[in-house]
């Protein structure tokens, strides 16, 4: 069972909400999800699609190929007919749509569904379409209602009993109209099993940061970072968390730094356009060696760009942003379950090594949900690094940037003690005090670059390589197309040995003594780093620091992200050409 | 008890009869006298003569960027509103660079304190106007004098109902302690503006000039009547006014923050507790 449902419609006909819903429902009856969204930078009209992959096996992409589309407007249909299966449906209502004409050599078959009118009928109100739709794709797919009944109780609870009664009878009458009316379905669903987590990569993020402590999150919101401020806003009460949004980037990440210096773990978020604002305060932070973890969100730029849509082409200004030479660490994660272990360790290392730490993501990954069997909470690392109350107390001589062995200088809570706790933005002395002379100026920059920077490279996890061991072929890329290249290389190895290595703990590079990935890209035949953006800055990275060339580079960006089809065809072309 | 002798701080590297020594020697007597320790005092300041302030006396210091001490004072106050935090900046600072953040702290009503050491001129960078310098002063890199009008901080805060706003002058110090204490007591965020002749580069506003032109406000004046004190905040030129001009009582940001009611967040539980529920939502 391998089943791809794609909803399209103007922004406003309730897609997400259809998206959203038939999702959960799959995830609860224990299949695996990957859902992705198309949307345009509008709040009504335009074209819009949810598009959701549900199976027995793991997936983690989307594919091209569509086996229920299903329309609210004639574009979906005019845009996306080509995509459906030789046994696919096309869902429509052709009392809202009108009644489509196909070309006489257009073999399709559609199902013709009154959405509006079932609704009326059965829930009292044309508002029930959705649940309808709801229904009756549950319908086709020969899959039960009780669980998508359990929805709409959570859903409607606060509405009450009338609300819910009329949301389950409008589902049953689209599930019966499916049913009866679809003659030509042939969907077979596989067997349920223990519900699954569902999440995307910005709620794991801001999961990630509950879990690790956040007390502090201050943002100005610009897609596609905004989930994160939404979600932590959600918690603040549950979780004691401060929700700040701020009157620009600026402010936001210099809010977070005052919250983190006043002794709270503090994150920002941002796109990668916001960020450019944040590039003086990320200096502060390093000089003031202040802890903060800062969420960018890559979308295609230059400037606006296109708003809504996705890009990897801000890897290297986030590496060299800011004036200035200071450690930093930057992670971007594949998936959501990589997104919450990466947030938990960017908060551990950032407040161990006092460094910023990035968790980059961009808006595919941001907003694409993934089914995850769960999330051991034991996993989870939580140190508090900071000095407080009596232990801060009892230190005698405290000095804020007081030199060791490490770099690492005690970081201590103002007011907690008599202690105080001094930084500056000017190069300073160990109390904090500003300095101009040439001797103090040398240490400070060996303390906080030199002495930190190897024990945080040690800290940097290897790539993860999949597939063939020895491969003939590796695919190399970084953070959102984690799952499209596992897929393809799974395609891929039927007839090559081929292998994946993804880094997701992107900078420093990791160390190869831990795990030698330049022999494995060496001893290759063929090399290909795929890249969202379009001069491969992954692999300019790693040129400039690991002196690797790649033989072939794989670049998109067109603001969509690749599909398993077209990543495959690409190295499929490759490989015949070469 | 602290004394004078616990605030005493690195040796100052101003010029040679600044008005920033008048505004430290007073913040030194105000503190002692508010019963004040050193460590329950942080102070964020920016870039420009007055950004070395904390320096020169003993509190807990964040000496940020230029233009950014509002964001920061505020992330510190909102995780520890126990913490007395005072911003203090220069006109360039606070008025130029950090124009908007000045707007939008007054907005929240972050019970922060704003000392602006207003000195008419850029000191640090030599002699450029700052938003607050007259209209036609001739300086370096304005050849043709200034163009753009002289901004009026007082009429601004007024205008974005800001909780207290004050103006004194580093050349009177009993009145700029009294007003710095006033600011300290009164719940909301408090602006004064500190006229702070520049010995070296604005050759206009010198102590007698400020001499000549301020003015006690008359004690009879209702500081809580905002159309007066919008008049009040217009009064430039032969007469300024000094004293506090307005102030209200607003709700200040920390008391309308649920999370924060009954405890400040620092002291908060900081070790992530019950996230089972929250992973439960993911089914």
């Amino acid at each position: 069972m391998d089943y791809t449902i794609k909803i399209g419609g103007e922004a406003g006909q309730g897609i997400q909400t259809i998206g959203d819903t038939l999702a959960r429902v799959f995830s609860r009856s224990g299949y695996h999800v990957f859902t992705n969204q198309d949307y345009e930078s509008r709040i009504r009209g335009g074209h819009n699609f949810f598009q959701i992959r549900v199976s027995d096996k793991p997936v983690m992409a989307a594919r091209e190929k569509v086996d229920i589309l299903i329309a609210f407007d004639k574009e979906s249909i005019s845009e996306h007919l080509k995509e459906i299966n030789e046994d696919g449906q096309l869902v429509y209502d052709s009392s809202a749509l009108g009644v489509i004409e196909m070309g006489s050599d257009v073999k399709l078959n559609t199902l013709d569904i009154p959405f509006t009118k079932l609704a009326i009928e059965h829930g009292g109100d044309k508002i029930m379409a959705n649940t309808v739709a709801i229904g009756a794709i549950l319908g086709m797919l020969r899959m039960k209602l009780n669980i998508l009944e359990d929805i709409i109780k959570d859903t409607f609870k606060k509405k009450g009993g009338d609300i819910i009664q009329a949301n389950v009878k409008s589902a049953k009458a689209g599930y019966d109209f499916a049913v009866k009316n679809c003659l030509t379905c042939r969907f077979t669903p596989a067997d349920t099993s223990k519900a699954k987590m569902l999440l995307n990569t910005v709620e794991a993020i801001g999961f990630g940061a509950i879990a690790s402590g956040c007390k502090f999150y201050s943002a100005y919101p610009m897609t596609p970072s905004t989930g994160i401020m939404n979600y932590l806003a959600e918690k603040e009460k549950d979780y004691g968390i401060i929700v700040e949004q701020a009157e620009d980037e600026i402010a936001a990440i210099n809010m977070a730094l005052g919250a983190s210096f006043a002794g709270v773990r503090a994150m920002t978020g941002t796109a990668d356009g916001g960020f450019a604002l944040m590039v003086e305060g990320l200096s502060l932070a390093a000089m003031t060696e202040t802890p903060i973890v800062i969420c960018i969100g890559q979308r295609p730029a230059p400037a606006t760009g296109l708003p809504t849509r996705t890009e990897q082409a801000s890897l290297l200004f986030v590496v060299n942003a800011a004036h200035g030479e200071f450690p930093r660490v930057v992670f971007a994660p594949g998936s959501p379950e990589q997104a919450f272990y990466l947030t938990n360790k960017a908060f551990d290392l950032s407040e161990k090594y006092q460094i910023p730490v990035f968790v980059m993501f961009d808006q595919y990954i941001a907003d694409a949900e993934w089914t995850l069997d769960g999330i051991d909470l034991r996993n989870i690392k939580y140190i508090d690094y900071r000095l407080r109350g009596e232990q801060l107390k009892n230190l005698e001589g405290y000095k804020r940037h007081k030199i060791t062995e490490t770099g690492v200088s005690p970081l201590g809570v103002p007011g907690d003690s008599v202690h105080l706790i001094v930084t500056d933005s000017d190069e300073h002395n160990e109390e904090g005090h500003l300095i101009e002379d040439a001797e103090t100026r040398v240490r400070m920059v060996q303390k906080r670059l030199f002495k930190k920077l190897p024990l945080i490279k040690q800290e940097i996890a290897p790539p993860l390589f999949y597939g063939n061991a020895e491969p003939d072929i590796v695919i190399v890329g970084w953070g959102s197309t984690y799952g499209i290249m596992k897929e393809a290389v799974d395609i891929l190895s039927m007839h090559n040995k081929i292998a994946m290595l993804h880094f997701s703990e992107l900078y420093p590079l990791p160390d190869i003594s831990k795990f030698d990935y330049i022999s494995i890209m060496k001893n290759a035949r063929f090399s290909f780093c795929v890249e969202q953006n379009a001069t491969g800055q992954f692999a300019r990275l790693m040129r400039a620091e690991m002196g690797y060339e790649f033989k072939i580079n794989i670049n998109k960006y067109d603001g969509r992200p690749f599909t398993v089809e077209k990543l495959v065809g690409e190295i499929d072309g490759w490989l015949r050409r070469l | 008890m602290a004394g004078l002798e616990d605030y005493k701080g690195l040796q100052p590297a101003w010029c040679p009869g600044c008005g920033n020594y008048a505004i430290l020697k007073t913040f030194k007597d105000a503190m002692v006298e508010l019963g004040l320790e050193p460590h329950q005092i942080t102070i964020v300041s920016g870039i420009g003569q007055a950004g070395k302030f904390p320096h020169y006396t003993r509190c807990n210091t964040f000496n940020g960027l230029h233009g950014r001490t509002l964001p920061v004072a505020t992330g510190i106050k909102l995780a520890n509103h126990e913490m007395l935090v005072i911003a203090v900046t220069g006109d360039g600072d606070c008025y130029g660079e950090g124009g908007n953040h000045l707007i939008h702290a007054i907005r929240r009503n972050v019970n922060v304190k704003l000392f602006v050491h207003d000195n008419q001129i850029y000191g640090l960078t030599k002699g450029q106007p700052s938003p607050t310098t007259m209209e036609g002063v001739v300086t370096k890199n304005q050849p043709f004098g200034v163009m753009s009008e002289q901004m009026n901080p007082i009429a601004l805060a007024v205008a974005l109902d800001c909780s207290f706003v004050a103006r004194g002058f580093a050349g009177d110090m009993e009145h700029l302690k009294n007003l710095m204490k006033s600011a300290i007591q009164h719940k909301g965020f408090s602006l004064i503006d500190i006229l702070q002749p520049c010995v070296t580069f604005n050759k206009i506003n010198t102590y007698d000039w400020y001499r000549q032109r301020v003015y006690h406000i008359e004690e009879e004046y209702d500081t809580e009547d905002r159309v007066e004190a919008f008049k009040k905040a217009l009064e430039w030129g032969d007469k300024i006014p000094i004293g506090i001009i307005y102030k209200n009582n607003r709700p200040i940001l920390e008391e309308r923050i649920p999370v924060i009611k009954d405890s400040t967040l620092v002291r908060q539980q900081n070790k992530p507790i019950n996230l089972e529920k929250v992973l439960q939502e993911f089914y």
